[in-house]
């Protein structure tokens, strides 16, 4: 795994605890050890999707100021895999 | 309003096209307990929730069914894309192949379209939840049935992810169902319909 595939797998990990805290907050909104969890990684995901945006392309259009060329249209799309 | 993230929640990456598997993995992409009810199911059923954390829940469980609808199409997609015409008729693909040459189209495996009636918006809160807990199980067991028919580990792993999510969805299910009940009378819950009867008579809060 290159370090491109290597960052958009760990946001792909930091971001699934982020959708099960989500869910869980939905129905626990009282509980604030879980608010500070999402707190927690939600930043770090924050930050890692500046990175990876930066890096290599827009995760998302927050991210996707471009001046060249339009970088989020020529963003690869997320079905088309490793082995295409 | 939504917004996109160019990512899989879950990675998809298949070695090899294979029609076969296809053909019953796209019953979770447009069957009858499949992706596609279950986010137009719960993303319909929030209008008439009357309780906020209960309608934000249902939004936040049909976003996630998107990205699994995304994910089911993704195997599809690569199941079937640099197929032979010899893999294709050897395989059992081309009445599909007919109508859709190797695009993704909502259909159940054995060929029946999309539709809006095998999913329900009672308007009724108890109802509709309740409904919701069945169909997080019935689409656990199409997983089930699948990772029955299929070997592959690229294919096993996103088809177990999707598998454990059902599981997760009906747990949070429950609690909504539980505070449901928590806002209604206790000796019958039924007594009326929240989210239509007025009662301002009834002696509840609401």
């Amino acid at each position: 795994m290159g370090n491109k595939e290597q960052l958009l797998n760990d946001i792909g990990i930091v971001d699934f605890v982020l959708t099960e805290l989500t869910l869980y907050l939905d129905t626990h909104p009282q509980d604030r050890n879980a608010m500070e969890y999402f707190n927690h990684y939600n930043r770090i995901k924050q930050q890692m999707v500046r990175e990876f945006s930066q890096k290599y392309f827009p995760l998302n259009t927050n991210f996707a100021e471009s001046n060249k060329e339009w970088r989020w249209g020529m963003a690869p799309l997320p079905w088309e895999g490793e082995c295409g | 309003m939504w917004s996109y993230e160019k990512r899989l929640e879950f990675p998809v990456n298949i070695k090899e096209p294979n029609a076969k598997l296809a053909q019953v993995i796209i019953s979770q992409y447009g069957g009858p307990d499949g992706e596609m009810g279950a986010s137009i199911r719960y993303l319909s059923q929030r209008y008439s929730m009357p309780y906020r954390e209960v309608a934000g829940l249902l939004t936040d469980i049909g976003t996630e069914e998107l990205a699994h609808l995304e994910i089911v199409a993704a195997i599809v997609h690569q199941l079937t894309r640099n197929l032979s015409m010899e893999e294709i008729e050897k395989s059992g693909f081309a009445p599909y192949y007919v109508d859709h040459t190797v695009g993704v189209w909502p259909q159940a495996a054995s060929g029946f379209p999309f539709t809006a009636a095998q999913f329900q918006v009672t308007g009724d809160p108890v109802t509709d939840l309740t409904e919701d807990l069945a169909a997080e199980q019935k689409a656990r067991t199409t997983y089930d049935n699948i990772l029955r028919l299929i070997k592959e580990p690229d294919v096993c792993e996103p088809i177990k992810f999707l598998r454990m999510r059902e599981v997760v969805h009906f747990q949070r299910f429950g609690e909504a169902l539980r505070i449901t009940q928590d806002k209604l009378d206790s000796k019958n819950f039924y007594a009326f319909n929240p989210a239509f009867d007025r009662c301002e008579d009834c002696g509840c809060d609401k």
